[in-house]
């Protein structure tokens, strides 16, 4: 049973089906031998990091862009609010 | 049934309907408390709460006339009721003559003419009693799922949203405009960052340029206005659920379109022209953009949600879906279907949309949606303008 759903080959994340915790070997389909540990808790349905993303780099899901890293992100990492920006309907 | 056939009842106009309602209108807010007394009373009464009608913009009031008479002239409304204090701004005569010119009767009862509450309520009452004797011969006969507007609503998304509920309804979708019925993917704001999904699928050049327009100018109404995005798109719950960003829940939302093209593009609360899939311009509030839905002529509204959400329609019933396992144990009571087998791999894709699809022909032909049975009748219209 896999963990987790990478729904597009070109996503950088992947998204937890069950409550990952710190130290987790991610397993979906078509892994192509990758292999990513988590670094931190992952929330069901919260994403985590398949490659490492440099801050200001696009970060894919859905095949598509999602945001921009607002930081280095390391693969196994929680990406979320906290390291994700959105780069679309801001006052800016 | 299983092929491309509801038992719904048939029009004078042609228009199919779903269910036999009383469309109580107030048509400001105050006359609002006369048309709900009015509504209480009333079998099958829908009321729409409309509390506008004075101090409004001009172009909200034109707004509220027109989706007013949309609902008054609905397949799914055998009568009207407009309920008038006889001093409000919003031209209550224009609206009873609007709702005239469609299928079912109407009534103006003006509290000023006729004396005060009481001897509204009264008439209104005796009015609504001749509407639904007079609807008692209606029977429902074999009519084509082609018949059917259908609109595609989600709230209170998370992660699941995109992963199973909304691809599932994506089927659902397909199979209806392959049935030549009306489907309309809403919610604007709920679309930047997938611009592109939209406009590969779209009928035509001059549509794609339609999409593209009608997401740049609700970024640029957002802007002007000094808000942004953080906290409202993704909303709290979204982000609770995993959705980090507006252009992520866009990716998951557009999936409820299914892989038909965009035929065609709406104002808040047009109705589609022809067949087939069209996005409509509503806000991604989940009650203002249900209401154009059903202004726009959809007998029946879909509705994915992650968190869970209990809403309904005053005239259209509403069919939920959610594809989060815990909250279909936990609100299963207030949601119709289940996708999240899709998640656990019990179910592919297209055999929920399947359910759905049968679903919704059932709802369609009489089986009342949850919403219906817990008594949601919810009506809300965008506003853009100042109240004074």
């Amino acid at each position: 049973m896999v963990n987790t759903l990478v729904i597009d080959g070109r996503d950088t994340v992947g998204v937890a089906l069950v409550e990952l915790s710190p130290g987790a070997l991610i397993t979906f389909a078509d892994m192509n031998g990758q292999r990513v540990v988590t670094r931190e808790p992952i929330p069901f349905g919260h994403k985590v990091a398949l490659a490492p993303m440099r801050r200001g780099e696009h970060v894919i899901k859905y095949g598509a862009s999602i945001g921009v890293a607002h930081c280095d992100i390391q693969p196994g990492d929680h990406v979320h609010v906290h390291n994700l920006k959105s780069v679309r309907g801001a006052a800016r | 049934m299983s092929g491309g056939e509801i038992r719904a009842y048939r029009r004078p106009d042609g228009s199919v309907g779903v269910r036999n309602l009383i469309a109580v209108i107030p048509s400001c807010g105050c006359s609002l408390h006369a048309a709900e007394r009015i509504a209480a009373q009333v079998e099958g009464a829908a009321l729409l709460h409309y509390a506008g009608g004075c101090g409004e913009t001009q172009g909200d009031t034109a707004l509220a006339t027109r989706l007013l008479a949309q609902y008054g002239r609905h397949p799914n409304v055998i009568g009207s009721i407009v309920v008038s204090l006889g001093c409000e701004t919003l031209n209550a005569h224009d609206l009873a003559q609007r709702i005239a010119q469609g299928h079912a009767p109407v009534e103006l009862l003006t509290i000023q003419e006729l004396g005060g509450t009481v001897k509204t309520v009264t008439r209104g009452l005796e009015v609504a009693r001749q509407m639904r004797a007079a609807a008692e011969h209606l029977r429902r006969e074999p009519c084509p799922v082609a018949a059917l507007t259908v609109g595609l609503e989600c709230g209170g998304s998370d992660a699941t949203s995109g992963l199973a509920a909304n691809p599932a309804m994506g089927a659902f979708s397909d199979l209806m405009v392959a049935q030549g019925a009306r489907v309309i993917l809403p919610e604007t704001s709920e679309l930047l960052g997938a611009e592109h999904v939209m406009t590969d699928r779209a009928a035509s050049p001059e549509i794609a340029a339609q999409l593209l327009e009608t997401v740049r100018a609700c970024e640029a109404f957002l802007k002007a206005t000094g808000e942004d995005f953080m906290g409202k798109q993704p909303s709290p719950g979204n982000v609770r659920g995993g959705i980090t960003t507006v252009e992520e829940k866009a990716l998951g939302d557009v999936l409820k379109g299914g892989h038909t093209p965009f035929v065609e593009v709406l104002a808040y609360g047009q109705p589609p022209s022809r067949p087939g899939l069209s996005f409509m311009d509503t806000p991604g509030n989940d009650l203002a953009s249900v209401t154009g839905l059903a202004a726009a002529g959809c007998q029946i509204v879909t509705f994915t949600t992650g968190r869970g959400n209990p809403m309904g329609n005053a005239i259209a019933p509403v069919v939920k879906v959610t594809g989060n396992a815990h909250t279909w144990a936990r609100m299963g009571d207030d949601i119709d279907l289940n996708a999240s087998t899709i998640i656990s791999g019990e179910e592919s894709v297209e055999q929920v949309g399947r359910r759905i699809y049968e679903l919704v022909l059932r709802v369609a032909s009489g089986e009342r949606s949850i919403a219906e049975i817990m008594g949601h009748a919810e009506f809300a219209m965008l506003r853009q303008g100042v109240v004074y």
